[in-house]
């Protein structure tokens, strides 16, 4: 018999023994995790194509009433031979980078705080306190951030915080109604600073104690101790508590569309104060906007191309995590992510 | 606590470092009282709206809050489609779990599935819905959801479970993980050296020690099935009952379109279809509920798995 006899190789095949199986198994499992996400990349941008074709790089650009567009698009469906797919998304992309980044930075700096309080600070009691309180917070569902920020924070922007003057002055554009910028930014804040502080709080209770002895014994209080040792060799922690609650915050969209107003357009910086109240709908918040007009073929594309840019997006926050992550980690070997 | 024994005046600090500390003290009671204003403020304005009636009926079209019935088919679609998804992902998550802190081989392979998985924590829902849109379209699928003629809906319980699974995925495989990597090697070394094969310990020896681990992992998991609403307006049809596809009790039903109490939430919330702020009050309150009651089981079954010490 020859080696590449089909019957040996299916003899050989059943002499793998139980153990080989299973390892066989369990790596394809892995595999097909790995085909899954490559699909839906690929189906995404396979839908996503003929927006991205029609409008080039204007797509991120500029121009023209987006809400209009949309519905121009919707509508397209009707002649399916002059089907729209005219679009520019600059409102929604800028009312996504405005949320995302509001939140994160304002996330970041107190949830720095607050983890530094919790792991070194407080006194015990309190302690126990605010660690089930952290964790009750992050698993709060976004549905109901949007409820309360609906009910309770858009009112009271409304009533108290917009005056009529304001209203008058921006009143042949848009109409403050409360849903605005900010109510986005301060529920987004408080929806993501649990996932930041637990993630930032692990990180620095990894550091090694004599580390921080070490600095106290030199005489630096321990305020300082804390801030110059702790948090800066707990730094891959604090990376990675940045992506995973940026990333959350990228792709809300229940949420905001509920608290930001809901209107296409791009907040003005230059309007001052007004430039909070004003109203804006973000990517993923456009997509569940329009969850009944799938249906509409040029409108579907246009969507999936909404969820390309999120995809891509979000990928790029992994990778540049990883990529800030390493170089920090070689150097510290020590952190929160304990892989 | 022994660190907390000679506490130093802050009184000899510089200005700011003790701004800082002040700081920090302040953000932390703030967001003690953030927290518990939002629990009180639901569980005030729930317990005033819900009543028994609520939670037995099924909702129904009517023009006024006493006519539009109840949310008992979101109840039961939030559980449906919950076991569903960690039907699913406890399994693969364990699977993964143990392929990569076990196996693990070839190393590329090993690093290019744990930026999937990192990956799948980090893709938005929203975008996760979309793709099971266009994944249970397909024709191969079809039996899974309703099908009329030969167009496929890819609407029900199936769908929205299985994309539910992909989101609860990372946190089940990085909580088994830990767990595993807490065991110390002489476990597995005494497992090889009584003459059991690899799979043999993993099966009788590590699953079983990680098994709080494995119950933490997908209750958190869970918990963000339950929170999530983006997948669940998109793939579960949003009608207010369960509609059922053919007359298979179970399976009918788990192949038709329902609502949960998130997409309930949403509905009934004032920027929703429906307006009806009371019933959204009351929903969200047995949703927080729910949510509260997981986290204690995490709490129980998270204190387990750091009990057990290894020597």
């Amino acid at each position: 018999m020859t080696v590449e006899d089909p019957l040996l190789l299916l003899h050989e095949r059943e002499r793998l023994s139980q153990d080989q199986r299973a390892e066989l198994w369990l790596g394809a499992l892995v595999c097909g995790v790995i085909v899954l996400l490559l699909a839906m990349v690929v189906f995404i941008l396979a839908q996503a194509w003929p927006s991205f074709a029609h409008n080039g790089l204007h797509w991120f650009g500029s121009g023209g009433n987006v809400d209009q567009q949309i519905e121009a698009i919707f509508n397209s469906s009707n002649n399916l031979h002059r089907a729209v797919y005219t679009f520019h998304a600059w409102p929604l992309i800028w009312s996504t980078i405005l949320t995302t980044v509001g939140a994160s930075v304002l996330a970041f700096v107190t949830s720095l705080f607050i983890a530094i309080f919790l792991v070194e600070f407080a006194p015990a009691p309190v302690q126990r306190v605010l660690e089930p309180v952290v964790r009750v917070l992050a698993s709060v569902p976004s549905v109901i951030y949007g409820l309360i920020g609906v009910l309770v924070v858009v009112p009271f922007i409304d009533n108290q915080l917009v005056t009529q003057a304001e209203n008058a002055s921006v009143e042949p554009v848009i109409s403050l109604t409360g849903g605005s910028l900010l109510a986005a930014v301060v529920i987004l804040t408080v929806m993501i600073s649990p996932i930041m502080i637990s993630i930032f709080a692990d990180g620095l209770r990894a550091v090694p104690r004599n580390w921080i002895e070490g600095s106290l014994a030199l005489g630096v209080n321990r305020w300082r101790t804390f801030w110059n040792v702790a948090v800066l060799s707990a730094r891959p922690a604090l990376v990675a508590g940045v992506v995973l609650a940026t990333a959350r915050a990228l792709g809300e969209s229940v949420m905001l569309s509920m608290v930001s107003g809901s209107i296409g357009f791009s907040p003005n910086p230059i309007d001052g104060l007004i430039f909070f109240f004003e109203p804006s709908r973000g990517l993923a918040a456009t997509i569940l906007h329009n969850t009944e007009q799938l249906s509409s073929p040029p409108m579907e594309h246009t969507l999936f191309a909404i969820a390309a840019v999120l995809l891509f997006s979000s990928l790029m926050l992994s990778v540049t995590g990883w990529a800030t992550k390493r170089p920090i980690t070689r150097y510290f070997l020590i952190g929160g992510v304990s892989r | 606590m022994s660190r907390q024994a000679a506490v130093e005046s802050s009184s000899s600090w510089r200005l700011s470092d003790r701004l800082g500390l002040a700081f920090a003290w302040f953000l932390g009671l703030l967001f003690c009282v953030i927290c518990a204003a939002i629990v009180i403020y639901l569980l005030f304005q729930g317990i005033r709206y819900i009543s028994p009636n609520l939670l037995w009926t099924n909702p129904k079209v009517g023009t006024t809050q006493n006519e539009t019935g109840g949310f008992l088919a979101p109840m039961i679609g939030t559980l449906l489609v919950t076991a569903i998804a960690m039907a699913l992902a406890t399994p693969i998550g364990v699977g993964i779990a143990v392929w990569l802190s076990e196996y693990g081989r070839p190393r590329a392979l090993a690093r290019v599935v744990d930026s999937t998985v990192e990956m799948f924590a980090g893709a938005p829902s929203i975008v996760l819905a979309l793709f099971g849109l266009i994944l249970f379209r397909a024709s191969f699928l079809g039996f899974l959801t309703e099908k009329n003629g030969g167009v496929v809906y890819g609407k029900g319980f199936f769908p929205a479970g299985a994309m539910l699974s992909l989101l609860a995925l990372p946190l089940v495989v990085t909580s088994v993980r830990e767990g595993l990597a807490a065991v110390p090697n002489h476990v597995r070394e005494a497992s090889y050296a009584l003459g059991k094969t690899k799979i043999a310990t993993i099966r009788r020896v590590l699953l079983p020690a990680v098994r709080p681990d494995i119950i933490t992992g997908s209750m958190i998991g869970a918990g963000h099935a339950i929170g999530d609403t983006a997948i669940i307006v998109f793939l579960l049809g949003d009608t207010y009952v369960l509609q059922g596809v053919g007359n298979v009790p179970l399976l009918g039903t788990l192949r038709g379109t329902g609502s949960t109490l998130t997409s309930y939430v949403f509905d009934n919330a004032p920027t929703g279809d429906l307006n009806q702020p009371n019933k959204a009050f009351a929903a969200a309150l047995v949703l927080l509920v729910i949510v509260l009651v997981i986290n204690v089981f995490v709490d129980i079954f998270g204190r387990k798995a750091r009990e057990l010490k290894w020597t």
